[in-house]
């Protein structure tokens, strides 16, 4: 029996060195290829060293992100940038404590989030436009029913309790509501997407501003929260009765039924890609460019459409690092702009890339 | 003998100094995090006190914050999982220790143990997708149709909430326990065994006469780790639980886990509400502590009842 | 025990003893309704997974670097390295910790104040939400080092992992009969190596058990990674540098507003089982015990 278990002591220790034989081949394998990219990379380089640059920040900018600077490192390749998608707060956590190069967010920073930035003044550069459709399910009802932002913010206050409330039917005449009630949904998690709804309840009732108010996460009145786009599509699509709001992105590729909303012209809109620009064309657009554009003026206007920003300091510390982030950049305000629509995200108007381009030539390296 | 002893102290000295750092490293490693979070949580703690652990509102937006709700949710999700997984798991294990024959033992067991290696992410895709839509359409009309008199079947169907979050526990906590139980039950000298069914008692007698009382205290630790895991079960929980600040009755409305709203806000928290995440986060902490408590004492008063064996 | 002998030889035998084989007969039937129901979510887990992954499988899933979201094919072949490697780091820092601590625990101050405040300490440690550790390795390790790396999130992962192979082992340990270590002190063993060559091969199994759950739970977490380990869109040069894994690749497909990233997140989930279970099924081929 001892004698067995001796062995068997040798069998561990043999298996074991296995294991760490086998996880370091493993490893330098994985470092081996790593050198072999690099390698690559400088023969095909011209000019300038080779530099990756890290930024963390809005899940919603993740998508046409990873695309932009895919196509950007095949003209640079001795560029290589690394996005996550940790959610805009931890985005802006992490640049304030200097653990990436540059943040993403769907909110501009707060007055004490930038104090709290341990590398100065930070500059908030607008990349793209998200907008947020209202999607709902209810049966035997035709797509793209029409409500008005009062009765759009009292379904979710809990005061218009069932889908054949007159209130409703006002907007949309000739389609028939059934006696269903009325079941809200929205982000569990926190999120821009939360933000932008939330913010444009707010400007739209001043009952919602002054009882509810805008965040990434808010105090529901009622209904269910959903984890992420996916876990909000399936509250609506599980339970029939159901409104609630996802990424338009998210809506267009994946077909879900939206609803067309009134923009402070009075106009009916669904939401659009060019409603969303529509909204940053027509907006006062302050120098720093951190602005709400929810409910803004223009009869293409589509009312619920936001910003979202690429965040970084206006002092680079590492000059290498700091040239190719400032050309990143750049190249995402223009040519980076075709990717846009292609993923559902609105392009920036025109009229904005230029104030960009100065603000971006401020920045010391 | 003595000789022998004072040539090879080295070695003991060694492994025993080793043991001990290891030790006295865990215990270190469990205050420093401890000491952080007290630390995060400190600004929370000076504005609500203890009324942090009493209040029902959760309002990020006005910074009003009261965890009471995902205490519920947590205790209400992990006890259900518990009421699920520890007959079910403990059968299993009893089954394949005792009365599988030798083939379906392996095929069997090693099925238990890929449940065990499955994701928790990898759940919670399921949860959503399988297991809300088919609680949502099928069990819970049935369950309120037939005990929809008792209130914790009321309300509307809606898939996600605290039943679905307590199956998915139940789901993932059974490894666990049969995974302990059926080593520790293996663990049981076959001459207990012997010696039962030689005085002509039933299989299942034998079982419970001879094998699971030597056992007792090896399948409580099994159903502590269990219930550590479903405690802190985050991504999977995080997904079926419906996600809202309230406290019902009904197992069919949506809740919150202390660790699910961590991991539903942390990402886009800042000042006040990040110090009452981290204070969720004890909380956690301290109910993990009194749960393990309450199990010590436990598995004590078992230990004792219990004659012979290997108990010490 | 005792006492049901005494009833056995006492009671009259016929009638009782129908009665008895009923009982038996009847609890047989429960232990295999209770198989039945603990199999039937694996199963339907399982084959979810395998029928919506196994379509975006190929030979370059395991080769290639992601592509852009949305975009057809690309791998995650960084991501599978990267959780390799991840796993590695945790396993030397956590396995050896979680082993000896338990080794701790039942050879030696079994009883002691320090040992039942480090059985309390484990159990704690196991409720904690992987998301808290990530944050306390970020607060202390990432910021102090400067950026996010693999080191990081193995770091990460071995505080996640060590209750669990702390309590494990300590049950497993607890059980090897007190006749072999006596056995061994009668052959001079000293006690180092009593515990290192008798006690602990003999609970070798059920240590590996425990040791595999907690390779198992690290190797799918998501939370504790995105403020250490950070994820990688590319190769990792080395450990100190962002990496990439399979549960923050999941989690962003899953998440995703494409139905192309949602049956490659399928697949990289069915990607990630496999490696566990063969990890699993590695360490228990190394340790099976040939005579049984």
């Amino acid at each position: 029996m001892l004698a067995k278990l001796v062995k068997r002591n040798k069998i561990l220790i043999g298996a074991l060195a296995l294991l760490a034989v086998i996880t370091i081949i493993a490893v330098s394998g994985c470092s081996g290829t790593g050198t072999k990219t690099e390698s690559k990379t400088e023969n095909a380089t011209t000019a300038g060293k080779s530099v990756s640059l890290n930024g963390a920040g809005s899940t919603f900018d993740q998508p046409l992100f990873t695309k932009m600077f895919d196509e950007y490192s095949k003209d640079n390749p001795n560029v290589q940038v690394n996005y996550q998608g940790v959610g805009s707060g931890a985005g802006i956590k992490q640049l304030s404590d200097e653990t990436v190069d540059f943040g993403a967010t769907d909110a501009p920073m707060k007055s004490e989030q930038k104090a709290a930035a341990k590398g100065g003044e930070v500059l908030h550069i607008p990349i793209t436009l998200g907008a947020v459709a209202i999607s709902y399910n209810i049966p035997n009802v035709p797509k793209e029913i029409k409500i008005a932002p009062d009765v759009l913010v009292d379904i979710y206050l809990g005061k218009i309790k069932s889908w054949n409330d007159p209130r409703i039917a006002a907007d949309n005449p000739g389609v028939k509501f059934p006696d269903l009630a009325i079941n809200t949904a929205h982000r569990s998690d926190g999120s821009g997407t939360t933000a932008i709804v939330t913010d444009y309840f707010s400007n739209v009732s001043s009952e919602w501003a002054k009882s509810i108010g805008k965040g990434t996460t808010v105090n529901w009145p009622g209904g269910v929260g959903g984890k992420g786009n996916p876990g909000v599509a399936a509250a609506i699509q599980q339970t029939p009765g159901t409104i609630g709001y996802v990424e338009l992105a998210y809506a267009a590729q994946n077909n879900i039924t939206y609803a067309q909303l009134k923009n402070k012209e009075g106009k009916w809109v669904s939401p659009s890609l060019e409603g969303a620009s529509e909204a940053a064309a027509k907006s006062d657009i302050p120098d720093d460019m951190q602005v709400s554009v929810v409910n803004a003026p223009g009869e293409k206007t589509y009312p619920i459409s936001a910003f979202s920003w690429v965040i970084l300091y206006k002092d680079q510390k590492d000059k290498d690092k700091g040239e190719a982030l400032v050309k990143l950049v750049k190249w995402m305000v223009h040519d980076g702009q075709n990717y846009s629509e292609g993923l559902d995200y609105a392009k920036l108007p025109q009229n904005m890339v230029d104030r960009i381009d100065k603000m971006l030539d401020t920045i010391k390296y | 003998m003595q000789k022998v002893k004072t040539r090879l102290s080295i070695g003991d000295r060694t492994l025993k100094l080793l043991v001990l750092v290891t030790a006295i490293l865990v215990l270190t490693l469990m205050i420093f995090i401890a000491w952080q979070m007290i630390v995060a949580s400190k600004p929370s703690f000076a504005k609500f006190g203890w009324s942090f652990v009493t209040g029902k509102t959760w309002d990020s937006v006005n910074g009003n914050f009261g965890a009471l709700p995902f205490i519920y949710g947590t205790l209400v999700t992990s006890l259900l999982a518990l009421i699920l997984a520890v007959p079910t798991g403990l059968g299993l294990a009893i089954f394949l220790n005792e009365m599988a024959p030798s083939s379906i033992k392996t095929t069997v067991s090693f099925l238990a143990e890929l449940l065990a290696a499955i994701p928790s992410v990898v759940y919670g895709l399921w949860g959503i997708f399988v297991l809300a839509p088919w609680l949502q359409n099928t069990a819970e009309p049935w369950l309120s149709r037939m005990f929809g008199f008792l209130p914790l079947f009321q309300g509307p169907p809606l898939g996600v909430g605290m039943l679905a979050g307590g199956l998915i526990l139940a789901v993932m906590i059974l490894p666990i326990i049969t995974a302990i139980s059926r080593d520790v039950m293996g663990a049981v000298p076959n001459t207990q065994r012997e010696a039962a069914l030689a005085l002509g008692t039933t299989r299942w007698e034998m079982i419970k006469t001879a094998v699971i009382p030597y056992a007792k205290s090896g399948i409580i630790g099994g159903i502590m780790l269990g219930l550590g895991r479903a405690l802190g079960e985050t991504m999977a929980i995080t997904m079926v639980i419906g996600n809202r600040a309230q406290i019902s009755a009904s197992l069919f409305a949506p809740a919150n886990s202390l660790a699910s709203v961590i991991a539903s806000e942390f990402t886009e928290a800042t000042s006040l509400h990040l110090s009452a995440l981290v204070e969720v986060g004890l909380i956690l902490f301290s109910i993990s502590l009194i749960v393990n408590i309450l199990a010590r004492l436990l598995v004590w008063s078992v230990a004792r009842n219990v004659t012979g064996g290997h108990a010490a | 025990m005792i006492d049901s002998a005494d009833r056995a030889i006492t009671m009259d035998l016929p009638s009782n003893y129908v009665v008895r084989r009923y009982k038996n007969w009847l609890i047989s039937g429960l232990l295999i309704l209770a198989t039945l129901i603990a199999i039937t979510p694996l199963f339907m887990v399982l084959g979810y997974v395998v029928a919506n992954g196994i379509g975006s499988i190929s030979m370059s899933f395991f080769t290639e670097l992601p592509k852009p979201m949305g975009e057809v094919g690309g791998g995650v072949a960084n991501a599978i390295v990267g959780t390799l490697t991840l796993i590695f780091i945790s396993s030397i820092i956590g396995i050896p910790i979680g082993i000896l601590s338990a080794i701790y625990l039942s050879e030696y101050d079994r009883h002691s104040l320090l040992a039942n405040a480090v059985r309390f300490t484990t159990d704690v440690l196991m409720g904690i939400p992987s998301i808290i550790v990530g944050i306390v390795v970020y607060a202390s390790l990432v910021l102090a080092i400067g950026h996010f790396s693999a080191i990081a999130g193995g770091v990460a992962l071995a505080i996640i992992m060590v209750p669990t192979v702390i309590r494990a082992t300590e049950e497993m340990l607890n059980l090897v009969p007190y006749s072999l270590r006596e056995a061994a002190y009668a052959l001079g063993f000293p006690k180092w190596r009593m515990v290192l060559q008798i006690v602990l091969p003999a609970a070798a199994k059920g240590v590996i058990t425990g040791v595999m759950l907690g390779v198992a739970r690290v190797a799918g977490e998501t939370a504790p990674l995105l403020f250490t380990a950070f994820g990688n869109n590319y190769w990792s040069k080395s450990i100190n540098e962002p990496i990439a894994a399979l549960p923050m690749q999941i989690y962003l497909y899953a998440t995703s507003p494409s139905k192309e990233s949602h049956s490659q997140a399928w697949a990289a989930a069915l990607i990630l089982i496999i490696l566990v279970i063969t990890l699993n099924l590695i360490a228990r081929l190394a340790l099976r015990d040939k005579n049984t």
